[in-house]
């Protein structure tokens, strides 16, 4: 029914395209080279927009099979005799994310106009990292998704090594990339099993989504199937841990999560940008699409006990934001700590607390891609991040000053913003887990502990409006250094309007959050009912 | 088209004019003042008028539309998650009216009283914005319906705090108290934001109707254990959390110590904090969700749930607690922030033996007498600083009269003295709203409300011998005592006497006819009016005389408020003797208080006699109380350096930068020197072994060395390349070798990519 026009290809390969066209450019055709840029980016984001309200939430509510969970499909063979297909498809999880895609990309390009060095490269790697995350969030074969997801994560090293931080840059892109491939790689080989397993099972060997959530979903699946020589163990219980923390470890889930703060400090800002907001949800999206729905048995068995781990890095990450010198490590560690809620709304394996997540995803990637680019304008200018050297920037940049304090709102929960709108949900998804979901050790069981992790973490929501004053009173507030800070002067207008787009979610989800929430709602329903249901 | 004039509806556009406002003052008008006032005041004007309408019609005076035992309002799905919908919605119930009454007015008094007040700040446009934002959000708690919105409300205030607090951060102690009071209160709300989840899983709703006219359902919660903190009941837990977010928000012991800070913000933002919204807020959460709070327990005979007897504890001994301070305080404002936090204290007390009406009661009148003391007080500051001024300019240098080196502090008592016939308005403004706060017998408006606590406490402590009523009741009288006697003592240091400095000689308002005085003292007479009669809306029906007066049919006011709940609380005969313990605490603290500061007023320098008096008992009473008994030294020892220890050493420097990255670094140095082994037997033992096979270890060692070049993208590259031509020629295989076979050469692989990875790191470093 939506085959009419391929809508994702379109917002996928646009940015594709435009890369190849910028290499073609000339050395010397930098303004060429952004105004394609801003023109591919842009078109996607249109295009994602387009998408987004086109899509029938009444229709996936009513989805009758598998297939019909997801919309705007298109499917062509690519290696037929692997069963790879390229197969693309949203549904209510990645609709928003490729929504988020496009304002965190076309935001991205407009900050990053004045890069004088090699603007053409820089601007054809960017595009690629952006096919990279569109393609990730459309794919609706695994085979794919892995593709779109490694492709991602090169150019990433590309432009943190080149365009990064001098001091940091080599270190931090190779950190970044060593965690992230090493994570892919383990999640890399769960798939392999399943694809194996489930060829095996139903005898057709096939890569795709609706495919593997068939065999997931039938009532002796058979990947709860024993593993042979591991007596009591099955096939989900021993790969969803694999699976679920391989691809955690690009949403930062700790103990892996150091790769992170070093990667978003290294990374020029629209990389940044991009890494924060939306990579980190690369990692979140797949654990949730690759773990949680093809191994609801495994995510039985183990979520209870790493929903402990994103406690860590929910509290953690708060309490080492607060003590941080420089500005953009403080942000770095913020996304540690907010990504820890999104896997924590997984973790509460209901419809409530999922959906909360779903919208963590969201808002926190808006969210943290303005506090990016309010740093880098900050540091472009100041050419510090030390915090206490700043201050009073608010008279010079009104409107970063502005943007900033959004943000800040925003991740400290306050409601009529998109943070209440996401982690209300998430807490309220922990209290409702309390009496479902145990925590058992053998004979051991532990019944109330979510609502232990819900009340514990709260620290981490009043650590985080901590720092956020901190920040604002130190850098946006407070003296200013007339003599050291001169030349200082306002943002560029291509800049506030960057803010402005990033700005405008934050505060349209906040008070309408019915704008998203059915949405994401309808697609992890199906799957809560999976968790809960046993099947 | 939806029918706004409806009383249904109406009450959604209450909200909206401030709220409105509020955006226009930040984007539009920001550059103007005459504008910016203008929009401020009419916003604030038309949501009075709804309000009063809504008023009116709630109790059927004008429009014949009574509220009897039902309420007015409507709903409005906000977020749909499918099987739970959040609604939101708004409700005029009677208890909504009786704050619709208070609310309102308070922040329209205080709007305009801030024209004058900020007449000369050159920030005074975005002060208007924050104050809009700040009274938009105050009335929507109000006429929320649930606790979800009321709860936006909430927050929404809290932030304006901070920024208003902190209006004039570019004092450093200014910032910090902002900063206190917002850090404060959000650790109290996030416990409060605790038990709504926490009663949203339980309940699936969080209207406030729903639950409470859903008895099985409170009793349901009453009797199912709490999924925590064994022992308590559901309802119970849910209970004290959101006693805790009251505690935070209405500056309970002991998270008070935000409050007497936040006197660092201009003065008609104390009087917005402490009178019409945030403080009361929390008190109105508390008489809104009293029915739950009460769930399973029966105060009225003598059975108490946890949440009730935290209140009745915290409470009286904050009532008691904060009293004792204010005695020797000497800051005007500060004086008056210590009342603030006991005079909330006796009404969570009351609520906590179950007086819900008298708390109520309490909450509207002590909202208009303390919005008029502030006020008064912000009027008192303003002459002072118009008479140092002064002063200056006639070349005289002011010093504090009591021989600090600081800064001339317009704000301290002592430097005070003889204000009566320099600024009568004000004089009037204070003596009123003091006699009220005091609780000065049948003529003004806190003692009836205050009588009111009273009344409940002995009837229940001592009549029917309940030990938390006997408990509250005798620190209430204390701090109802002492209450009196240092708002005597204020009123004597402030207006009696003779000025004590330059400053206070020269003391005024500018003349009758500026804007400042205008505007400053309009309001003053607006509330010592209504803080003289507001109390005869309730009294009690056998009163003498004044029952007959006004309350022939009835209390008006209990029977009234008592609608809002499914039954009625008993109404209580008259007692004699609870009116004479009020009438003798009244009046015995402010003839004490008259005796030592009224008759002999303080001369220039000389000691408190207070202090004097205590002194003679231990030196250390009269230093405890004036240092708020170290309260605040205690939390920055036990929490904010231990946090901040927490954070720099433990969870930055040593676990995150030591451990973590500790143990990645050792594998990586571990993988570095197995590399280096390689290397060497590579070398040595290989290259000893005959031609053949040296030739192709040779060959692969030299593809080794080109790996380890440091060179990471193209080491990288390879590294994946490889990953996924065997992942592809491996999945060709896969129709005809065994799936294990494939498994075990594919893990095989991933681990030497791995370690491949691992080594080119490390090379890289060792590189360096």
């Amino acid at each position: 029914m939506y085959a009419s026009i391929p809508v994702l290809s379109l917002i996928t390969l646009t940015p594709a395209v435009a890369a190849l066209l910028i290499l073609l450019l000339p050395r010397t055709a930098k303004q060429e080279a952004r105004i394609i840029a801003a023109a591919a980016t842009g078109f996607s984001f249109l295009l994602g927009i387009l998408m987004y309200f086109s899509y029938d939430v009444a229709f996936a509510n009513g989805a009758q099979s598998v297939s019909e969970m997801f919309q705007f499909q298109e499917s062509i063979p690519w290696v037929a005799a692997l069963g790879i297909n390229y197969h693309l498809g949203v549904d209510g999880i990645s609709a928003p994310m490729v929504l988020l895609t496009g304002f965190a990309s076309f935001a991205g390009v407009l900050i990053s106009w004045g890069i004088e060095d090699r603007p053409r490269e820089f601007m054809a790697f960017f595009l690629l990292l952006v096919v990279g995350v569109y393609g990730v969030f459309v794919a609706m074969d695994l085979f794919v998704l892995f593709f779109f997801y490694e492709l991602a994560i090169f150019p990433m090293y590309l432009l943190i090594a080149t365009w990064g931080w001098k001091e940091l840059r080599e270190y931090a892109a190779m950190k970044l990339t060593l965690y992230i491939l090493v994570g892919s790689v383990v999640a890399l080989v769960g798939m392999l099993v399943l694809y194996v397993v489930a060829g095996q099972a139903t005898g057709t060997y096939s890569f795709d989504m609706v495919h593997m959530l068939e065999v997931a979903q039938m009532p002796d699946s058979p990947f709860n199937n024993a593993v042979a020589g591991l007596d009591g163990v099955t096939i989900a219980r021993l790969w969803f841990p694999l699976i679920f923390i391989g691809f955690g470890v690009l949403a930062g889930v700790f103990p892996f999560h150091n790769w992170s703060p070093d990667g978003h400090v290294a990374a020029p800002t629209a990389v940044s940008m991009i890494h924060a907001g939306v990579l980190m949800k690369l990692g979140a999206y797949s654990a949730l699409r690759v773990g949680v729905q093809l191994l609801p048995d495994g995510a039985r068995a183990h979520l209870p006990w790493i929903v402990f781990l994103t406690l860590i890095n929910v509290v953690y990450g708060a309490f080492i934001a607060m003590r941080q010198r420089d500005f953009k490590y403080v942000i770095g560690f913020s996304s540690v700590s907010h990504m820890g809620l999104v896997s924590m709304g997984w973790a509460t394996m209901n419809v409530t607390g999922m959906t909360g997540a779903g919208l963590q995803m969201f808002s926190h990637g808006a969210m943290t891609a303005l506090f990016f680019s309010c740093v880098g304008m900050v540091y472009d200018r100041a050419h510090t991040r030390d915090i206490p050297s700043l201050g009073g920037f608010s008279r010079k940049m009104p409107w970063v000053a502005f943007a900033f304090i959004i943000g800040g709102l925003v991740s400290m929960g306050m409601p009529g913003l998109s943070g209440f709108v996401a982690e209300f949900p998430i807490f309220m998804g922990l209290w409702d887990a309390s009496p479902v979901i145990q925590l058992g050790i053998g004979s051991w069981a532990l019944g109330n502990y979510f609502a232990v992790i819900a009340i514990v973490a709260v620290l981490g929501i009043i650590v985080t409006a901590a720092y956020v004053l901190r920040v604002v009173q130190q850098v946006f507030f407070g003296a200013f250094n007339e003599q050291r800070y001169a030349e200082v002067g306002d943002v560029t207008i291509l800049d506030k309007v960057a803010l402005a787009i990033l700005v405008v979610p934050l505060i349209l989800l906040g008070v309408w959050p019915s704008i998203m929430a059915p949405m994401i709602e309808s697609a992890v329903r199906p799957i809560a009912q999976m968790l809960l249901g046993g099947a | 088209m939806i029918d706004w004039t409806n009383a249904n509806y109406l009450p959604w556009l209450i909200p909206v004019p401030p709220l409105l406002a509020a955006a226009l003052i930040f984007l539009v008008t920001n550059r103007s003042w005459w504008l910016t006032t203008t929009t401020a005041l009419v916003a604030t004007i038309t949501s009075w008028v709804m309000a009063t309408i809504m008023l009116l019609r709630a109790i059927g005076v004008a429009f014949g539309e009574a509220l009897d035992g039902e309420a007015f309002g409507s709903t409005a799905p906000w977020m749909d998650l499918g099987s739970t919908q959040f609604q939101i919605g708004v409700l005029v119930d009677p208890l909504t009216t009786a704050m619709l009454f208070m609310v309102p007015l308070a922040i329209l008094m205080i709007m305009i009283y801030s024209v004058g007040y900020m007449a000369h700040d050159p920030r005074r446009e975005r002060f208007f914005g924050y104050m809009s934002l700040f009274a938009g959000a105050m009335l929507l708690l109000v006429v929320a319906d649930n606790l979800l919105l009321l709860f936006i409300g909430w927050e929404v205030m809290g932030f304006c705090s901070y920024s208003l607090i902190g209006f004039w951060f570019e004092k450093e102690s200014a910032h910090r108290a902002g900063v206190k009071a917002f850090m404060t209160t959000r650790v109290a709300d996030v416990i409060m934001l605790l038990g709504i989840a926490y009663l949203y899983a339980e309940t699936g709703t969080l209207s406030f109707r729903e639950i409470f006219f859903n008895e099985a359902l409170l009793a349901g919660l009453a009797a199912k254990p709490a999924i925590i903190f064994g022992g308590l009941s559901a309802a119970g837990l849910i209970g004290v959390f959101l006693v805790i977010g009251t505690i935070g928000k209405s500056a309970q012991f002991p998270l008070h110590v935000w409050l007497p800070d936040a006197m660092e913000g201009p003065t008609p933002v104390s009087a917005m904090i402490h009178a019409a919204a945030m403080v009361s807020a929390g008190v109105y959460m508390i008489i809104r969700m009293y029915p739950l709070l009460e769930a399973g327990a029966d105060p009225h005979h003598g059975v108490y749930s946890a949440p009730l007897l935290l209140m009745a504890y915290v409470g009286a001994f904050t009532a008691l607690f904060s009293a004792v301070i204010a005695v020797a305080q000497n800051d005007i404002k500060r004086v008056l922030a210590y009342s603030t936090i006991s005079q909330l204290g006796f009404m969570m007390a009351a609520l906590g033996i179950g007086a819900y009406i008298a708390a109520a009661f309490h909450l509207i009148t002590h909202g208009i007498f303390k919005a008029l003391l502030f006020m008064s007080s912000g009027a008192v500051i303003h002459a002072m600083e118009h008479g140092e001024h002064h002063a200056h300019e006639h070349g005289h240098h002011v010093h504090n009269a009591f021989g600090g080196h600081g800064r001339f502090d317009p704000q301290d008592m002592r430097n005070m003295g003889g204000l009566k016939g320099r600024i009568p308005v004000t004089w009037f403004g204070f003596l009123t709203g003091g006699l009220a706060l005091a609780g000065f017998p049948l003529f003004t408006a806190g003692f009836w409300s205050k009588d009111e606590i009273f009344a409940e406490a002995w009837h229940l402590g001592f009549g029917e011998g309940f030990g938390p009523a006997m408990f509250v009741f005798v620190l209430l009288a204390l701090a109802a005592f002492l209450t009196a006697f240092y708002t005597m003592r204020q009123l004597a240091m402030t207006f009696a006497g003779e000025p004590r400095t330059e400053a206070a000689a020269q003391a005024s308002l500018g003349g009758p006819k500026t804007v400042v005085s205008t505007f400053m003292q309009g309001p003053l007479i607006v509330l010592g009016v209504a803080a003289l009669v507001a109390g005869y809306i309730g009294v009690p029906q056998d009163f003498p005389l004044f029952g007959w007066l006004f309350s022939g049919n009835g209390n008006p006011f209990h029977d009234f408020v008592g609608g809002t709940l499914p039954h009625h609380p008993p109404t209580l005969a008259f007692n004699v003797v609870p009116v004479l313990f009020s009438f003798v605490v009244a009046l015995g603290g402010l003839y004490v208080g008259y005796r030592v500061y009224w008759r002999r007023p303080l001369a220039a320098g000389q000691p408190d006699p207070t202090q004097l008096a205590l002194d003679r008992i231990s030196p250390y009473l009269w230093q405890w109380m004036s240092h708020k008994f170290y309260v605040d030294e205690l939390y920055q020892r036990v929490f904010v350096q231990p946090s901040q220890w927490l954070s720099e050493v433990l969870t930055s420097k040593i676990i995150d930068r030591i451990v973590i990255d500790g143990i990645l670094h050792t594998i990586a140095h571990v993988a570095g020197w197995i590399g280096e082994l390689f290397k060497r037997f590579n070398r040595v033992v290989i290259d000893g072994v005959g031609d053949g096979i040296p030739q192709a270890i040779g060959a692969f060692a030299g593809w080794f060395r080109r790996v380890q070049t440091g060179n990471v993208q193209q080491y990288l590259l390879m590294a994946v390349l490889a990953a996924l031509v065997i992942f592809l020629s491996a999945a060709g295989l896969l129709v005809r070798i065994s799936p294990t076979t494939v498994l075990i050469a594919l893990a095989a692989l991933v681990v030497i990519i791995v370690v491949l990875n691992l080594i080119g790191r490390v090379w890289g470093g060792i590189a360096e």
